[in-house]
């Protein structure tokens, strides 16, 4: 029983960085319409960032994380003009899924030559990271703690911004209708970018929170995550930020308890095949809307 | 009179697509007997193949079926290892070339029936849904690859997917699939002429699909599959159609792949999504749907590292570049506008894609 809790807290603090990720994803996905590959790798740019702050340069750890959230913002919000904006109107949506790629490899490989293929081990921006917490024979890590509340705290500060105010509302007016909101004096080129703009900031928070909790940072850290953050936003319908956190958690948990109970190596088979179950049974996610296709 | 002309006019692009395969090998060839071509692009010659066979494989489902899909490397995985399978049983009692043809086949009917019972819930879906579980298939099979264990002794064979030991063999037992380590010592059977003949077949099959009655039917589903369904194109039958037929092509490909490798593994490298991805930037990138640019571009994305050797470290920087400068100026429609007036040929068939 004590080891199922341990379990289940562990999985809610990797389904916890996986929602911030996958957050990202569906912002991206709700207005612009497109999957951002490259938004895996944007996590590894946040927590190198980091890294060159606090361990290269010697700053304090509030200075690291602040530069990550700004890198990225900026980082994001150059992606999207000069690379994914020319390809707005695009005949195919595959156009601007290939060049997310390329981004991805530019990000990657731009990695690789600054820092090196060798990983690094990333200080914790939390110093007490593996102290445990005891709660009679129940243990759990401060680490897997704040990876929650992180994750908590900017859900809701997210559906705060766009549900009550104005630039929230407009996001929601481009997903809706990008023709109608611009007649509605709404700049979507602007909308677009601040989407880049938060997607990639909380990018940045999850790719300090990922090494903080698996300290090796290498030009490929981000991949993985990325795309399992994918899959949760899939998972809970994409384009629905309550839905990608779900995904993200339920996906953290099936993979911690996978690895715990049923087999180490295939953990990754187990999340995927639940993935395909459940689409199976709800071909739009979990909290996807159905769109009624017309003639 | 113009539905004749218009006709004649595919088949002469076709019989071009043949006749540049063709080519290219005569080309290799030649450079080849003149000894203009080192060992490193020698060894390069093989995966060419391989990936332009991908390339009009998974050009059959995007560019022709309109689905994407980003498992096709868990395809190639499979034919890769049934057929490496194969000939390790018959390494010594059967003669290299009808083994190496049966490995082949083999490769291609195991890949073909994995893409039909796959097929079956995925083409249920659609868009980007579609997208991913064909995504999460193709890592699944990569993941069971890693776990699968085959040994051979007198007693015949024994599976397991936990270890070495639970194998329970006697102990001159032949490991054949061991896990992580994959198959080692297949024999070598593949080269360049074999792997010219799986495209150029592979080609033909897929050309003469598309110009048949079911490949229009299946590019009917694309363009919009309520009035396709509602003219009775049994809809379900032909997306399994072209969605199996690609998948037995890969495995076709896989076989190919895994007859040039001393060892193969389930690595992320070979058949994770990102060489999935890969070749759907080869369809991509030549033009979605164009068989012949399908190939060009798996060419020329594989030789660009290659040439690009010099830069050492840079070259995978400027290869990323490249694509994304490549897709800008492809896919922007004022830059489209711009090459199509300066160098296009006039194509009445434009106006038809853009409409959807």
């Amino acid at each position: 029983m004590i080891s199922f809790l341990t379990s289940l807290i562990n999985g809610l603090s990797l389904g916890s960085i996986y929602a911030i990720i996958a957050i990202g994803y569906t912002m991206v996905y709700g207005i612009a319409k497109m999957l951002n590959f490259a938004h895996g790798d944007v996590i590894m740019v946040g927590a190198y960032v980091a890294f060159s702050v606090i361990t290269t340069l010697t700053l304090p750890t509030g200075v690291g994380i602040l530069a990550s959230i700004v890198g990225c913002m900026l980082l994001g919000m150059t992606i999207e003009k000069v690379a994914y904006k020319p390809l707005r109107h695009a005949t195919s949506s595959l156009a601007v899924l290939i060049t997310a790629i390329g981004v991805s490899y530019f990000l990657q490989n731009m990695a690789l030559l600054i820092f090196g293929s060798n990983p690094k081990m990333f200080t914790s921006i939390v110093p007490f990271a593996w102290q445990r917490i005891q709660i009679g024979d129940f243990m759990i890590q401060t680490i897997s703690v704040i990876c929650i509340i992180v994750s908590i705290v900017l859900v809701a500060l997210l559906q705060t911004f766009i549900n009550k105010t104005r630039p929230g509302q407009a996001m929601l007016a481009c997903a809706q209708d990008r023709g109608a909101a611009s007649l509605m004096g709404i700049s979507v080129d602007k909308t677009i970018s601040l989407t880049f703009a938060i997607g990639s900031a909380m990018a940045g928070i999850a790719g300090v929170l990922l090494c903080s909790a698996y300290p090796t940072l290498s030009p490929y850290t981000g991949s993985m995550p990325g795309i399992k953050a994918f899959v949760a936003a899939v998972f809970g319908g994409i384009g629905s930020i309550p839905g990608a956190m779900i995904g993200g958690l339920l996906l953290g948990i099936i993979e911690i308890l996978g690895k715990t109970y049923i087999s180490s190596q295939l953990s990754d088979a187990i999340v995927f095949s639940v993935l395909i179950i459940v689409l199976l049974v709800k071909p739009t996610g979990l909290m996807g809307k159905v769109i009624q296709e017309k003639v | 009179m113009k539905q004749v002309k218009s006709i004649s006019r595919t088949s002469r692009d076709n019989i071009g697509t043949v006749l540049m395969i063709v080519a290219i090998y005569v080309l290799v060839q030649i450079l080849n007997g003149a000894g203009l071509i080192n060992n490193q692009m020698r060894g390069l010659l093989v995966p060419l193949c391989v990936y332009a066979t991908m390339a009009v494989s998974l050009n059959l489902v995007v560019g022709i079926l309109g689905e994407l899909s980003l498992g096709h490397a868990g395809f190639m995985c499979v034919g890769a290892f049934a057929s490496s399978f194969f000939s390790k049983l018959f390494a010594e009692t059967m003669p290299v070339f009808p083994r190496f043809l049966l490995a082949i086949l083999i490769g291609g009917i195991v890949a073909g029936i994995f893409g039909f019972l796959i097929g079956i819930p995925v083409l249920r879906l659609n868009g980007d849904y579609l997208a991913i579980v064909t995504l999460a298939f193709g890592e699944i099979i990569k993941n069971i690859m890693n776990v699968l264990y085959v040994g051979r002794d007198a007693n015949g064979l024994h599976f397991s997917i936990k270890d070495q030991m639970a194998l329970g063999m006697l102990p001159d037992g032949e490991m054949i699939i061991n896990g992580p380590q994959g198959i080692s010592g297949t024999p070598n059977d593949s080269n360049f002429t074999i792997g010219f003949l799986i495209l150029l077949v592979a080609t033909v099959i897929v050309l003469n699909l598309i110009n048949s009655r079911e490949g229009r039917a299946i590019m009917s589903i694309r363009d919009n599959h309520i009035a396709a369904g509602s003219v009775g194109i049994p809809i379900t039958k032909y997306k399994m159609l072209a969605f199996t037929m690609s998948a037995v092509i890969a495995g076709c490909a896989g076989a190919l792949y895994s007859h040039n490798l001393a060892s193969l593994m389930a690595t992320p490298a070979r058949f994770g999504y990102n060489m999935s991805i890969l070749f759907l930037v080869f369809v991509v990138l030549g033009g979605i749907g164009s068989t012949r640019g399908s190939i060009i571009a798996a060419i020329v994305l594989t030789l660009i590292p290659e040439l690009l050797r010099f830069m050492n470290d840079y070259r995978m920087l400027i290869y990323s570049i490249v694509l994304i400068v490549m897709m800008i100026v492809n896919w922007n429609p004022k830059s489209r506008a711009w090459i199509q007036a300066h160098f296009g040929r006039k194509k009445n068939n434009e106006a038809g894609k853009e409409g959807r």
